[in-house]
């Protein structure tokens, strides 16, 4: 198990290594980027639940993607699912207005949790029954949400005053509170926990679970234990799509209050990289999700005092997911035989990697 | 009106249409690149990086080239030779170009980015051609790029399918280890394969800020990798059906600034969201990937 935390810290610390090469090629300080992203995400009061703030949407979004690939299913569309999902709130929070509180959230969180089952089961079933690979079409999947929802602002759900492209803001009752305003703390992050504890007893022990691990691990050969992968896979794809989908939701309820185009900042995405760093355990997704949520945070701290663009976080992303990637694979030994052409002997004979296989 | 629309279609259809080429290589080669959409942003940036400050169009194109060869070698390090997930290798390599271009762009030109325009890559009118009527300017008033791309369809689609070249990368595209048994080197097949189109995907990024927007904006590819990607998917792994497929979702991106500018009643998101959807309906409707190479998207182990 001390893989499981080594070598994301290692992978963390020669992400760290190779920005600061490219922030001392772009004039920047290293020591203060970095500082400024910690002071950003943890100084103060209001920065620290901000953090939590900011990891929440990632929870949702890294559980789905880690559900999703546990059974080797590439859901790229957490994203798009989360669009949806939001979507669908959006749709319904402004006519709850006669609802009891209690009432009201939940309908709107199982809205959200609907639609993005929706169309994560749609990329699930296109697998399953047509034989679609589920990489494409949760792409594909992903580009049609953004225009719906962009489609949405624009004509059904424009505020009545249509003078901007937003939605009907939801019905207060609808709304997530925040617990000790002015920060934004609110039921969001604690939703999303218990679900993560659901998602590792389900993932982990049940026969459910027992079934999508044996899918992660091979198809083909669970289909000899009696699994029924074509069920199995379009119910996880829902699940998933559902996990993402109540992450949109709880945005909408607790943080925007209404819709409006390009919601997401790219949680599905970013979602892989906390997938990733979690090892794929839902329990390690939540730490996963703050450190990244963190970095989200910090980033326009970092952005006021040392002047270098927000989007370095992507830049942290992509290359934590690289070097992670590069650490697992079994194959570091065969490598100068792979491209000599001489025989290679030793690369079949180690251990498979921790991810599940294509 | 008619003329306008139709020759903004090729225009529109053409950084596709690179790109797709390009993947359709990799995609026979038996390996699917979803970082095809960063290797066009980093192409893009580095092509008007480079001839911003060099002045030189043609020195920005080969920074361009360079930037998409660039993503695309760390691409196949991990795929080919590491045997990483290629969906997950390719998604971080797309969060991490949108990351550091950005971060570049931020630093090198400031947040406004106004003195960040280049002349446009010139239109070449084709002697007489250009002057038949509709005709002529719908096909032979465009710059070098676009003609380059359209000719790029008719020799890719020979070279894949009567050339020993192609012959080769088919083979590790659909049976990896019976090309290795042959004495074929399955793993320098596939690095050509991403390296050739890391060309193309770094011109496809050139095409949208030397010839097509002048400038860059963060994430300006805008999908089109992933476009292009359904381009390969929809023109069913052939050169002349990418070339197809390429001018329906440039037509659809031409109808869709059309209708924004008149204003009508027709959303203009529809036309945006056709090229992803109508992908979904034909995978749907013709059952899914037959047409596909065999080893797509495996990693190739050699034992």
């Amino acid at each position: 198990m001390l893989s499981s935390v080594a070598k994301p810290a290692a992978a963390l610390t020669l992400a760290a290594a190779l920005i600061s090469v490219i922030l001392l090629a772009l004039g920047a300080s290293p020591i203060g980027v970095f500082a400024a992203l910690g002071e950003g995400a943890f100084g103060n009061w209001y920065a620290f639940t901000d953090t939590i703030v900011k990891a929440t949407p990632l929870v949702f979004t890294g559980l789905a993607v880690s559900l999703a690939f546990s059974g080797a299913l590439w859901n790229i569309g957490a994203d798009g699912q989360l669009t949806i999902g939001a979507i669908a709130a959006g749709a319904i929070g402004p006519w709850l207005g006669d609802w009891p509180h209690s009432l009201a959230v939940i309908l709107m969180l199982t809205a959200g949790a609907m639609g993005g089952a929706i169309w994560g089961g749609l990329a699930g079933w296109l697998r399953a029954r047509r034989d679609v690979n589920e990489v494409i079409a949760t792409i594909m999947l992903n580009f049609v949400a953004v225009q719906l929802l962009s489609w949405a602002v624009h004509g059904p759900l424009m505020e009545p005053s249509r003078a901007y492209p937003t939605s009907s803001p939801i019905a207060p009752a609808a709304q997530l509170g925040f617990y000790f305003s002015p920060s934004r703390l609110n039921l969001g992050m604690l939703i999303a926990v218990v679900l993560a504890v659901a998602c590792y007893v389900v993932l982990f022990h049940t026969s459910v679970g027992f079934e999508l691990r044996a899918m992660g691990r091979n198809r083909r050969a669970a289909t000899f234990f009696r699994i029924r992968i074509e069920r199995l896979t379009i119910l996880v794809m829902a699940l998933s799509g559902a996990l993402a989908g109540l992450g949109g939701a709880v945005h909408v309820s607790a943080i925007t209050h209404r819709l409006y185009e390009k919601l997401s900042p790219g949680w599905g995405y970013e979602a892989i990289a906390v997938a990733l760093v979690a090892r794929l355990n839902p329990l390690g997704i939540v730490a996963a999700a703050l450190f990244f949520g963190a970095l989200d945070n910090g980033s326009q701290a970092m952005q006021r005092s040392q002047n270098v663009s927000p989007v370095l976080v992507q830049v942290i992303q992509g290359m934590v997911i690289i070097f992670l990637l590069a650490f697992d694979t079994p194959l570091w030994t065969g490598l100068r035989d792979q491209m000599t052409g001489a025989p290679a002997t030793t690369a079949a004979a180690i251990a498979a990697p921790e991810l599940p296989d294509a | 009106m008619l003329e306008a629309f139709l020759s903004s279609t090729l225009s529109m259809a053409t950084p596709i249409l690179l790109a797709a080429l390009g993947e359709l290589i990799v995609e026979e080669s038996g390996i699917v690149n979803i970082g095809i959409e960063g290797a066009m942003l980093t192409g893009a940036f580095f092509a008007l990086a480079g001839a911003y400050f060099s002045g030189s169009i043609l020195l920005g194109l080969a920074c361009g080239i360079a930037a998409g060869v660039a993503i695309n070698a760390i691409f196949a390090a991990l795929v080919v030779n590491l045997s990483v997930n290629q969906v997950v290798a390719g998604t971080a390599l797309d969060i991490l170009a949108l990351g550091l271009t950005g971060v570049f762009y931020r630093k090198l030109f400031g947040i406004t980015g106004k003195a960040f325009m280049v002349r446009s890559v010139p239109k070449i009118p084709l002697g007489p051609l250009a002057n038949i009527p509709l005709l002529g300017p719908v096909l032979f008033n465009h710059n070098a790029l676009v003609y380059f791309t359209f000719a790029l369809v008719p020799i890719l689609g020979y070279l894949i399918s009567r050339t020993r070249y192609g012959l080769r990368l088919r083979a590790a595209g659909e049976r990896p280890a019976a090309a290795d048994a042959l004495g074929l080197n399955v793993y320098r097949i596939r690095w050509q394969a991403l390296v050739v189109s890391g060309v193309l995907t770094g011109l496809a990024g050139a095409y949208l800020t030397l010839a097509y927007a002048n400038t860059f904006v963060e994430n300006i590819s805008a999908g089109r990798g992933f476009v292009a990607l359904s381009v390969v998917i929809l023109g069913r792994w052939n050169a002349w059906g990418l070339c197809a497929a390429s001018v329906l979702f440039g037509a659809a991106m031409a109808l869709q600034f059309g209708l924004q500018a008149l204003g009508t009643m027709v959303p203009y998101q529809l036309f945006l969201a056709l090229p992803y959807a109508l992908t979904l309906v034909v995978l749907a409707g013709f059952g899914g990937q037959a047409a596909a190479p065999s080893a797509l998207g495996e990693p190739y182990r050699r034992s």
